[in-house]
């Protein structure tokens, strides 16, 4: 009974993770200007980050762990660099 | 001593997340992950870190339970802001804030503190004036914002770093 | 789901709780994200899933694997402090790039520089 809660509560919880992506997405796409498609980038990389941890929970497995690391690192370099750009026009000064 | 370990507290963060990546405490990651922190420290050397004394570790584990409380009280008043319909008139704006502190590791913590917390964002800080620009939410009164920043977090920040 | 028979429904129950709680925050803040007007509002949106609601999963999902592999699992630390230094970092970044490009159009929804010392540059009858 307890075991059918949690499995269901991961499938709700990687829907509700599903549409949150979604949102972001579609804010990539409308903009209006470039600060907020980097915006929207930097939610989708945060999101993509816990989707992957309710995988590690669902399948009882920590690979998952290493990928939502690197993906949370990766957004972080990601949108430093692009605030930077659209700052300066160059990244490295 | 100061030679061999520069930054002995940054050599000892390194070396836990070292140990938490690996997920073992083996002789064998315990001396790995102790030459590459004592190596990292090294080269943390020629970036010229200012140096700081944390000058009351309990006062900031205070501070960061308080911080901690405020992000989850502020967590429920966004996320109220956003599902509620736009029936109330709810004003947001930039509020610019004086400040006393002109340490750089009481304004980095600061700015974090503030930016962390949902609903207020540390915009601008100009080093000529001491003064921070201040983006509010939900903006009703502008000295209470000043207030709030100075009180809560300015002061308590001063009295942590020397 | 095989892995985790023997789980005791207080971890069960516990995880569940924080992953639902969690995946909504995250969701909020990117519908946000959709609702708010302008940019600078909706740079608070993230902030909802960046600080409770990846925190909430984290917690999560140390509980699940502390209790199904019968041990310490903490490792999920290292992304709550990565993403307690990093997010106020790129917000900042984002919004000071953000007000740097407002003010070159010489948009009115920012305020201007600061300027105390000198004397205001401004019309003074407008």
């Amino acid at each position: 009974m307890i075991m059918t809660l949690l499995s269901w509560s991961i499938l709700v919880a990687q829907g509700l993770l599903g549409l949150a992506m979604l949102c972001a997405a579609l804010r990539i796409l409308r903009g209006p200007r470039a600060q907020d498609r980097v915006l929207g980038l930097d939610t989708l990389y945060v999101n993509a980050a816990m989707l992957l941890l309710v995988f590690g929970i669902r399948t009882g497995s920590t690979v998952y762990f290493e990928a939502a690391l690197v993906i949370a690192l990766l957004g972080f370099v990601a949108t430093a660099a692009l605030a930077k750009f659209l700052m300066r026009g160059e990244i490295i000064e | 001593m100061k030679r061999i370990l520069p930054y002995p507290f940054f050599a000892a963060i390194l070396l836990l997340a070292w140990l938490l990546l690996n997920e073992s405490v083996s002789p064998g990651a315990v001396v790995f992950g102790a030459i590459v922190a004592v190596v990292i420290s090294w080269i943390m050397v020629s970036l010229e870190v200012p140096r700081t004394i944390l000058r009351r570790p309990l006062a900031a584990i205070r501070l960061a339970f308080a911080v901690l409380v405020e992000i989850v009280r502020s967590n429920n008043a966004v996320a109220r802001i956003i599902l509620s319909s736009n029936k109330r008139d709810r004003r947001s704006g930039f509020v610019r804030i004086p400040l006393d502190t002109r340490n750089p590791y009481s304004l980095a913590a600061l700015a974090c503190i503030i930016t962390a917390t949902p609903g207020t964002l540390w915009v601008e800080y100009d080093s000529v004036d001491n003064t921070m620009l201040l983006h509010v939410l939900d903006l009703i009164d502008e000295e209470e914002w000043v207030k709030i920043i100075k009180e809560r977090y300015e002061s308590r920040l001063m009295e942590i770093f020397s | 789901m095989t892995q985790a028979v023997d789980l005791p429904d207080w971890a069960a129950l516990l995880t569940a709780f924080l992953l639902i709680v969690g995946a909504g925050l995250a969701l909020i803040g990117s519908f946000g994200l959709l609702r708010l007007k302008n940019f600078y509002d909706r740079i608070h949106a993230p902030t909802l899933g960046t600080t409770l609601g990846i925190g909430s999963i984290l917690i999560a999902s140390m509980v699940f694997h502390s209790v199904t592999q019968q041990r310490f699992v903490i490792h999920e630390l290292l992304i709550t402090v990565l993403m307690v230094v990093t997010t106020p970092v790129t917000l900042m970044l984002l919004a000071r790039a953000a007000l740097f490009r407002d003010r070159l159009e010489g948009s009115d929804i920012v305020p201007p520089r600061y300027q105390s010392a000198r004397p205001s540059d401004k019309p003074e009858n407008q």
